[in-house]
């Protein structure tokens, strides 16, 4: 027995910030102070609060201490682990109360929130079977192979109302029963672990911080459909979370866990790892089955669907990450637990990654039905810089931007896709007023442009005009008449793309058009990017009431275009300085410079 | 995907070669094969030039088309040799909205090549990446294993003259 666990998160946000390193030196200086008997250090999966990573846990106390650098940790083994007094200048000060500190669970960040698929990220040791299998690790899968048939397994996912979590909410019960119904000499189950949606990062941090889970889920739904090998899907990006996909595999083939005739059944069930290579398009059920048999990841027209004919013409179910992360408590706790959270058509919690323009950069899981103002202003902590909330993003490329009035929306699949967005993967990209939301737009079509398969036309060449005429507009050539032209061919583009990735991609135009029409106005009439990102709409001027005449924008200008001239401002010494429009090359190198606040853009 | 070809002579050596035929040898027989193998051979060559691409189709008995068919399909896979240090900007939504376009503009700027591309002598190059997850640190870069969080433009002259030194 130890008299303290430290935990220290090993998610790849804080090993990005040296989390590692940290946590080899505690073991050093522990073992020098000969504490190492005494003090356990664990590396855990992601805490969630990655904005003040790197982060460290201190058991029994509950000391959480935030952005630790090596330097810290002498005095942290020093003054807390051997001394027993908390550093309290290291501690996320939300926690320091008088005399006390506060639990993790009380602070705004964590409170509002409902562990389920995260619960144990940031508590269990990922690397280590034992952990998990003290957490009730294995227990769901004992349970429905010695007490429940494969009927009743589905029954319970159909009762508990869980939607795929990879972003079109299909029912999970439902995918599973096409796939037991169909008869084959062999079937398969896939996790789709290829997050593409830039900014989502919720599937990668289950993988890092809780990869037992995934197996254990798999092996569930192998049992339901009558298959006896997985596939798991992973992005090539993520090596933490495929290394300790590794371990889990290994480790569970030591305990008897995956392999032949699991727990004396006679079920056998094997899962194997597949790398992708970047390529959003994979994320899709059709083109990721395409991309596991060594081809190019390109899309399928359906039907026939993957619980007929799947991967290597199989009948295949395919869940994502975050789905199978709900499945073990589902059977153990039963369906109407599951149930009794969230909104009436979608059940549970769900993961966002909050990103972005927020103070509490991060994972976060809310039940179902929470408002997006609770998550971006309680949870999230507000706007830093007291800048104004413009718009949040949901569902990555294939979603849209939510404005300002539908905050007090309640977040559900049907809600969202209601006002023009979607609930994609989970990814919550946080807008203030300095975002112009035309370039936005932009982003995300050349985004899909890129990552367009090219096997369909609407698709590939619709989405590649839209973003011509996107950058026409934030050139400032852009008209009326073409805001109406780009409409209708975002309409063409959704009817007639072969997958979802086509069917999805003129969202981000769609949803800034209905909400922000004012500012692709202000961009095709006024030739003016209100928010002043657009640079060929931009224009320096210096206001001279202000100049003291320093001439550090002039020393700055890489194109001479900044000279003085004869006017002296009142109360001022030297002469104001002013720009050649003729001459600027819209660098901003000035506005940078300016110490006085002397020169505006817009 | 635009993918941009090297015109360098291809420079493998026997020990090279070896590897690569050991992985083929391991992977000969496993259905998808192609993928797996063209991964393992980036691994040994650094990129994935035709001479490589062919040996692979020899190898695992498929035509050559279909290999080159991959290796151009997926990012990950580059067609051209990186530097010694490879510089990659992180381009997903969370960094973009917190500057990482200009961070990729500085770059091209101090370095002299677009991304994709590599500086002639060899020592770096640039890539731009969708979202390696850190958004916690936005905007991201990554020198090689090493990752640059929060960055400020001004950051970045001392961050390649550290590597130039090195």
């Amino acid at each position: 027995m130890y008299r303290s666990n430290v935990l220290v998160c090993g998610g790849t946000g804080c090993t990005s910030s040296h989390s590692l390193l940290i946590a080899e030196k505690l073991k050093e200086e522990l073992a020098a102070k000969g504490l190492d008997k005494e003090v356990n250090v664990i590396t855990t999966g992601c805490f969630g609060l990655c904005a003040l990573g790197p982060i460290m846990v201190v058991y029994p106390e509950g000391s959480f201490y935030s952005m630790v650098k090596v330097e810290d940790v002498p005095e942290i083994v020093e003054e807390h682990l051997n001394k027993g007094r908390i550093v309290t200048r290291l501690l996320y000060q939300e926690t320091v109360e008088e005399d006390t500190i506060k639990s993790l669970n009380k602070t705004a960040f964590y409170e509002k929130q409902k562990r389920v698929a995260l619960r144990n990220c940031g508590v269990i040791d990922p690397e280590k079977i034992d952990d998990y299998i003290a957490n009730d690790g294995y227990a769901a899968l004992g349970k429905v192979l010695t007490e429940m048939t494969p009927e009743e397994v589905i029954q319970t996912m159909l009762d508990s109302g869980l939607r795929g979590r990879g972003g079109a909410g299909f029912p999970t019960g439902l995918k599973w029963k096409f796939a037991r119904g169909n008869d084959a000499d062999q079937k398969y189950v896939c996790c789709n672990a290829d997050e593409g949606d830039p900014g989502a990062f919720m599937d990668r941090s289950v993988l890092e911080g809780d990869p037992h889970v995934v197996l254990e889920a798999m092996a569930i739904a192998g049992y339901a459909i009558g298959a006896s090998e997985g596939y798991i899907y992973v992005r090539a990006e993520y090596p933490i979370a495929v290394k300790r996909l590794q371990i889990a595999i290994d480790q569970a083939h030591e305990y008897g866990l995956l392999g032949k005739d699991i727990f004396g059944t006679g079920f056998d069930f094997d899962i194997h790892i597949r790398l992708g290579a970047g390529a959003f398009v994979c994320g899709e059920e059709t083109a990721l089955m395409t991309s596991i048999e060594g081809k190019r990841g390109e899309p399928r027209p359906r039907p026939p669907f993957p619980a007929v004919k799947g991967l290597y013409r199989k009948p295949t179910t395919l869940n994502n990450v975050e789905t199978y992360a709900n499945i073990p408590q589902i059977i153990l706790k039963g369906a109407e637990w599951f149930a009794s959270m969230g909104t009436e058509k979608s059940k549970g919690t769900k993961v966002f990654a909050l990103g972005g323009k927020i103070n509490h950069t991060g994972l976060v899981e809310v039940p179902m039905g929470t408002t997006l103002r609770t998550i971006i202003e309680e949870i999230g902590g507000g706007i830093p810089n007291g800048k104004k909330f413009k718009a949040a993003q949901t569902g990555g490329p294939s979603g849209g931007c939510i404005p300002a009035e539908h905050l007090d929306i309640q977040i559900d699949y049907d809600n969202l896709l209601a006002i023009g967005s979607m609930m994609g993967s989970g990814g919550l990209i946080v807008m203030d007023e300095t975002d112009c939301m035309v370039d936005i737009a932009k982003f995300f079509l050349e985004f899909t442009v890129d990552e367009s398969c090219g096997k369909c036309t609407p698709c590939r060449i619709g989405t590649k005009r839209l973003l011509e005429m996107l950058e026409k507009i934030t050139k400032g050539q852009g008209s009326l008449e073409m805001l109406d032209e780009m409409e209708k061919l975002c309409h063409y583009i959704k009817e007639n793309s072969l997958c979802g990735l086509g069917q999805t991609a003129p969202n981000p135009v769609l949803s800034t058009l209905r909400y922000f029409k004012d500012e692709y106005i202000a961009h095709v009439v006024d030739k003016k990017c209100p928010a002043g990102v657009c640079k060929d709409l931009l224009e320096y001027t210096i206001d001279k009431s202000k100049c003291i005449g320093c001439g550090l924008c002039s020393r700055k200008c890489p194109v001479g275009a900044i000279s003085v001239t004869d006017y002296v401002a009142p109360g001022k010494k030297k002469p104001a300085y002013e720009i050649d429009h003729s001459k600027c090359i819209k660098c901003g190198a000035c506005f940078d410079a300016c110490k006085f606040k002397s020169i505006y853009k817009g | 995907m635009l993918k941009k070809i090297s015109s360098l002579p291809f420079q493998g050596t026997p020990e090279q070669e070896a590897k690569l035929k050991e992985v083929i040898e391991k992977h000969k027989d496993d259905p998808g094969a192609v993928m797996p193998v063209l991964q393992e051979a980036q691994d040994i060559y650094g990129y994935l030039p035709i001479e490589v691409q062919q040996m692979i189709a020899e190898g695992l008995n498929v035509p050559v088309d279909e290999v080159y068919g991959v290796a151009t399909f997926y990012s990950q896979f580059a067609l051209s040799p990186k530097g010694k240090y490879n510089i990659s900007v992180c381009l997903g939504t969370a960094c973009y909205v917190k500057g990482s376009g200009n961070v990729l503009n500085k770059l091209t700027e101090e370095l002299g090549i677009d991304a994709e591309e590599c500086t002639a002598d060899g020592l770096f190059s640039l890539t731009a990446c969708r979202c390696i997850g850190a958004c916690g640190l936005a905007p991201v870069m990554t020198v090689n294993d090493d990752v640059y969080g929060r960055l400020t433009i001004d950051e970045i002259p001392g961050i390649i003259k550290k590597y130039k030194g090195a």
